[in-house]
């Protein structure tokens, strides 16, 4: 039986600390220890990108990320992203295009689009569906949801040339 | 899936993790990204009782030019590598490769080192640092060994890599003026492992080619390269003939192995499509380079 | 052609007094929690008590149980139980899945967990229960099962001979389902056609991969002797009515709460093993227990769909007329029948609708529904569709080609025209009203049709081979009892809506048709919105509670608009009514001088605002002491529907793909997409045109990349994420959505079913591209997946 580990990060901008077994990964120690249920499990193979979060400022796996990995890091979920103006943009976006159907994607589709919009400002319709190819949807088909991140990036050029 | 149960130690050096690797053994393993490691453990395909963290050994990180060479530290992740000037001006191969590595959440986490020390054949660094001849570091109580790339993929996820061997970094050679590079592959999904990849790397002398390196991926257990297919373009134009020859040398030097859903003969006729579309492009630049 | 400018589509009548959502666009009112991660699956539900329960299931295809020793596993940390076959069959019944109108249909008794053997790679056997599943996990790998290799049926083109094993002995062979159909004269129609063009369709073996697994909690009270299982499913009542009767307990003991459902697709439809195992389980511990299938037991254990071999002809004249399509289809299931639905319904609809869009007047068709060991399938977004279009519309090109017309054209002159309805399809399906023609020509002007054709040329010449393929499709919803009803199965045709006003004026209302991201709660807001006279945001709908609803059949074959929202236009109409009712009473008018407008009740002429609908509630609830004495508010309606004109309400369209396909490498892109879709009265064309480009890529998904593979000893070779490959973003086209609304008669809304359709026609659509991209290269394809080696096989490259 391994001994359990304590570890202290900041999560959404509160700090928490926990004692958690090595093995278990950051997705299942966000839902069932923190509470954070937002964040999803889809394949706990890194494939389907349900489980992407935010560690230290870039988007990872939570399902291949280990908790005791998050010791000492800047976390962020979905339930954190109402607070920043650049994540309501695409989630008022989505919501605008339907972008969302079952919504069990939809975090983590977010948290792959904010990266993009801070790291790929320019990016073209194609980019932006290369971009979003990490992350598997079975509703909606992926064209709402490349508008909608286009949509935003849009906006975002036309708010910064002004 | 869960992972089954294992200890964990945050190494706090490469000699910390060094002694941990001989006192475990083969029942530990280094967890540097966790990218591949983790999602094997999560599909019980492995049950190492030890993971060796090594994410905290900053010795492990950074780009740098020193000797001659590019040094990229073994935790360097694929997106450092995307964003790093270095990169792309002394490996542009690295460039033009890395955004066929899985997704951006994976690029973040994953490693350099790591993706070389696995070796999986159908991996895009294990293909480009064989493609450069490039240099593996590695450390063992003993003190440092280098590898040379030729060496170092002995089998399918098999690398000359002791027991007690940490991979620290891999050195390339620095681009020459004249040194083309291209690389291409063939994934029916952007991101996926590739039916068949190519790095290229090929050096002018004029408008001849004076040596080749072509280094595959996909075909076969290892990342593997093609000597008399390579050394059949030593001195000649990039010309149909060129061509031809390459192709039918190709279909006589290959021999890959068939996967779930494309035989070994579809490979083979892969592999001469993007050997024909990488010397096109080769040609086309050296082209436009002497216009 | 030129291009004519479009006019605008003669509006649908209104439905109510002041339409303001019917028709409309406006954002779905859950929208805004899901973007904010504030879902509520199934697997973010915590129970006091709560223990997981992991499956050891067969590791083979085919095998006799000799001996289960669990006593290792027991002993592991956290095991609460384990549990095999025979300790589940004291407490659940066995199952058969038939229907009763599938004449000779016939399948074995099938167990929650197996007992003497398991017949297919995935079939549960032994149940582990621990705290946590990561224990659950552990304790498997301890428990050991003793089974012995018995030989496996893995080859649905041998299923029937005589040398092979027979799977279930009892039943006498392998077959579980036959039909033939014989309509109109066959031979003499093909021995007089011009032209008999003949080929063989594959259709690979796919599975549904939906994002959040199946799932579910079983919740046993053995104090209250009540059931409550939460369940990621489509049809709370069917399971209701099915946990009631396997385990022998009142159906009012039962309560199925279906929350957020992270797409179904119809996989979710079905009753698996693993729920009746996790409530015996629940049962037998007195605990709630949740089962949750990892990735890779959804790949063995979710039902699979969609593997057929077609055989089929064409016949047709010189002029372009089509005289009579014949077909042979053979299908490979699991070794049961899936309950409750059963596997053979997939076949039969092929059998129903190859031909669909046209008039021919000759038919043949025969089906052959196979036992395999190799995971059950069943209805999986639009059952038998996908295949029939594709053996259509394929052979349809062939004969286009054979006599040199246009695809276009060659549709345009044999599909039923718009103005026979109603009529029925030569294999006896009834039509109420299709729009093949004005699909066409919508579908001509959406996409361009003649600068598509001559950008196409002009890139062959530079040796760029690029392909059109047009899909005609037919797409059964709104069904009736004639579906399952008649069958035996109790599966509701029928559904229901109560609206309720609140006593500050706010609207409920209870549906029996759910939530799975459709976009079901958003439209019954709107029509409630409207039928009632409130804004939307008044409107509140609850769904999925078997305690709460009405009773109704859920989620399947497109029902959720037509019927679902049927029954709260309904309710909506009728709350009115006793709202004015009320009011009229509050006010001394009279009921017909008033109208409930936007909160309000207002006088019908002058438009004056006379009281508030909270004002209306107020008195209703707390002050019956100014009502009159011989009057009572009834402010909560309930309606019920059916749809029982027809056996089906069928929806029509058109499809249209533009790929380019690399002839040196096999591979395709595809460029663009279209689709034309008459789904009659469009609630929310956005919610619409959402589920017409999801079910276009999720039959893509089948058409290019999917299938479950397999070896010859009938294992699954690429049950994981990464060698299963489902549709992502950079390789899908952007799809141009336009509608026809030919509305139904059947109800007031008048609207059709639309979630299926896009699957139905995507497939074809994609391999007539395909095949036109590859015929100046004399080489065509017809069995999906199209895969690269496929098409350079097909090219003679390989």
């Amino acid at each position: 039986m391994a001994d359990l580990q304590t570890i202290r990060f900041n999560i959404n901008g509160q700090t928490h600390s926990c004692s958690v077994p090595p093995r278990l990964h950051l997705v299942d120690m966000l839902r069932d220890e923190v509470g954070l249920k937002g964040s999803h499990l889809g394949c706990e193979h890194g494939v389907c990108g349900a489980c992407t979060v935010e560690v230290n400022g870039r988007i990872v796996r939570g399902c291949l990320t280990l908790a005791v990995q998050a010791d000492g890091c800047q976390v962020r979920t979905v339930e954190g992203l109402a607070a920043l103006p650049d994540a309501r943009q695409l989630q008022q976006a989505f919501i605008k295009h339907n972008a969302l159907q079952c919504g069990f994607c939809t975090p983590g589709m977010l948290m792959a689009a904010r990266e993009l919009i801070q790291h790929k400002p320019d990016a073209t319709r194609e980019e932006v569906r290369e971009w979003m190819s990490g992350n598997y949807c079975r509703c909606t088909g992926y064209h709402a949801i490349v508008d909608a991140v286009c949509e935003v990036l849009a906006r975002r050029n036309q708010e910064s040339a002004a | 899936m869960k992972s089954p149960e294992f200890d964990y130690i945050r190494a706090r050096s490469v000699s910390h993790a060094l002694s941990l690797l001989t006192s475990h053994g083969d029942e530990a393993r280094i967890l540097a990204g966790g990218q591949s490691l983790l999602a094997a453990l999560n599909m019980r395909l492995s049950e190492p009782s030890l993971l060796i963290d090594i994410g905290a050994i900053d010795a492990l990180r950074g780009v740098q030019v020193s000797g001659g060479a590019l040094r990229i530290g073994a935790l360097t992740t694929h997106t450092e590598i995307e964003n790093s000037a270095l990169v792309a001006q002394h490996a542009p191969l690295l460039k033009l490769a890395v955004g066929h590595i899985a997704h951006r959440a994976i690029r973040n986490s994953g490693t350099w080192g790591g993706s070389i020390a696995n070796a999986d054949p159908a991996a895009e660094w294990p293909c480009c640092l064989l493609a450069l001849d490039g240099t593996v570091i590695a450390q063992n109580p003993r003190g440092e060994r280098r590898i040379a790339a030729a060496e170092f993929f002995t089998g399918l996820y098999t690398t000359a890599l002791a027991e007690d061997e940490l991979l620290v970094a891999c050195e390339l050679p620095l681009a020459q003026r004249d040194d083309w590079f291209g690389f291409q592959e063939l994934a029916r999904r952007l991101g996926d492992y590739a039916i068949a990849g190519l790095a290229m790397n090929l050096r002018f002398s004029g408008p001849v080619v004076q040596s080749a390196r072509l280094a595959w991926l996909g075909l076969g257990a290892k990342p593997m390269r093609t000597p008399q297919t390579e050394a059949l373009l030593a001195g000649r134009p990039l010309d149909a003939a060129t061509e031809a020859l390459v192709v039918a040398s190709l279909r006589e030097e290959l021999d890959p192995l068939a996967d779930l859903t494309n035989t070994g003969a579809t490979k083979k006729h892969l592999a001469t499509v993007l050997a024909r579309r990488l010397l096109a492009q080769a040609n086309a630049t050296r082209q436009s380079v002497a216009a | 052609m030129s291009i004519t400018i479009d006019k605008p589509p003669a509006k649908l009548h209104d439905l109510t007094q002041d339409p303001r959502y019917i028709g409309h666009s406006p954002e779905r009112p859950s929208a805004k929690r899901l973007s904010q991660g504030q879902g509520c699956y199934v697997d973010d539900i915590v129970l006091p008590r709560m223990a997981h329960v992991v499956f050891w299931r067969s590791p083979v295809a085919h095998c006799r149980i000799k001996e289960i020793k669990p006593d290792f596993a027991r002993r592991m940390p956290g095991v609460l139980l384990v549990a095999d076959g025979h300790d589940l069959a004291k407490i659940c019944k066995p199952w058969v899945a038939t229907l009763g109108h599938l004449a000779n249909m016939k399948s074995a008794p099938q167990y929650p967990l197996a007992l003497e053997r398991a017949c297919w790679q995935g079939e549960p056997v032994v149940a582990i229960v621990a705290e946590t599943r990561a224990q659950a996990e552990d304790a498997l790998q301890y428990l050991q099962v003793e089974w012995e290799l018995l030989p496996a049926v893995v080859d649905m083109e041998t299923a029937l001979d005589p040398q092979t094993p027979v799977i279930h002995p009892e039943l006498g062979d392998n077959l579980c389902f036959t039909r033939s159909l014989d309509v109109g004269n066959v031979d003499e129609a093909f021995a007089s056609a011009d032209h008999v063009l003949a080929t063989t369709f594959e259709f690979g073996r796919h599975t549904g991969v939906t994002l959040e697994p199946r799932c579910q909690i079983a919740d046993w009270s053995s104090a209250e002797q009540r059931l409550t299982v939460y369940h990621s499913q489509q049809a709370p009542h069917m399971m209701q009515d099915l946990y009631a009767r396997q385990f022998s307990i009142a159906e009012s003991a039962v309560r199925v709460i279906c929350k957020d459902v992270g797409g179904s697709f119809g996989i979710k439809v079905h009753a698996y093993p693993d729920d009746f195992a996790t409530v015996a389980l629940s049962m037998m511990l007195g605990r709630p227990v949740k089962f949750v299938a990892d990735r890779l037991e959804s790949f063995t254990s979710d039902i699979h769909a969609r593997h057929h071999l077609v055989k089929a002809r064409i016949a047709v004249r010189n002029d372009g007329e089509i005289l009579g399509f014949e077909m042979d289809d053979l299908t490979g299931i699991g070794p049961f029948s899936m309950f409750p639905r059963t596997s053979a319904i997939e076949g039969n609809q092929v059998v129903n609708l190859v031909g669909g869009p046209y008039k021919h007047q000759h038919y043949r068709a025969k089906l052959n529904v196979v036992f395999q060991n190799k995971t059950p399938t069943c209805q999986y977004r639009g059952v038998g569709h996908p295949i029939a279009c594709a053996v259509t519309e394929g052979l349809v090109d062939l004969a286009a080609r054979a006599i040199g017309m246009d695809p276009l054209e060659i549709r345009r002159r044999n599909v039923i025209p718009d103005d026979a309805y109603p009529c029925a399809g030569i294999s006896g399906i009834k039509f109420e009203g299709l729009s093949h023609q004005a699909c066409l020509d919508k579908l001509e002007r959406l996409m361009d049709y003649p600068a598509l054709r001559a950008e196409q040329a002009a890139l062959r010449e530079k040796g760029i081979y690029r392909g059109i393929g047009i899909a005609a499709l037919i797409e059964l919803t709104n069904p009736s009892a004639a579906f399952y009803g008649v069958g035996g199965a109790r599966i509701a045709s029928q559904d229901g809506a109560t609206a309720r006003l609140d006593p500050n004026g706010g609207v409920t209302v209870l549906v029996s048709v759910g939530e799975q991201g459709q976009g079901n709660d958003a439209i019954y807001t709107q029509i409630a919105a409207d039928a009632v006279g409130v804004d939307m945001a008044q409107v509140r709908v609850v769904t999925g509670d078997t305690d709460v609803t009405p009773y109704g059949g859920g989620t399947w074959a497109s029902r959720g608009a037509g019927i679902g929202g049927e029954a709260v236009l309904l309710a909506g109409e009728a709350l009115r009514a006793n709202i004015l009712k009320v009011a009229a009473v509050i006010l001394k008018r009279s009921a017909n001088e008033l109208e409930v407008h936007r909160g309000d009740i207002i006088d019908a002429d002058t438009r004056a605002v006379l009281t508030s609908l909270a004002d209306v509630g107020r008195i209703a609830y707390f002050r019956s002491d100014t009502l009159p004495s011989d009057f009572t508010p009834e402010l909560l309606v309930t309606r019920h529907y059916a749809q029982r004109d027809y056996p089906f309400i069928f929806t029509n369209g058109v499809q249209a793909s533009y790929v380019e396909v690399d002839p040196d490498t096999g591979f395709v892109k595809l460029l663009k997409h279209w689709a034309v879709e008459d789904c009659g009265r469009v609630i929310n064309p956005r919610l619409v045109d959402e589920q017409i480009r999801g079910a276009i890529v999720q039959g893509i998904g089948g058409a290019m990349l999917e299938e479950c593979l397999y070896d010859k000893q009938g294992l699954m070779l690429n049950a994981n994420m990464a060698d299963y490959l489902v549709p992502m973003c950079a390789e899908m086209p952007d799809i141009e959505v336009a509608h026809i609304e030919t509305p139904t008669k059947s109800s007031k809304l008048g609207a059709k079913g639309a979630g299926e359709a896009g699957t139905a026609g995507a497939p074809a659509a994609v391999m007539n591209a395909i095949n036109d991209a590859l015929a100046p290269l004399q080489a065509q394809v017809m069995s999906q997946p199209f895969t690269p080696e496929k098409i350079l096989r097909a090219l003679g490259r390989i």
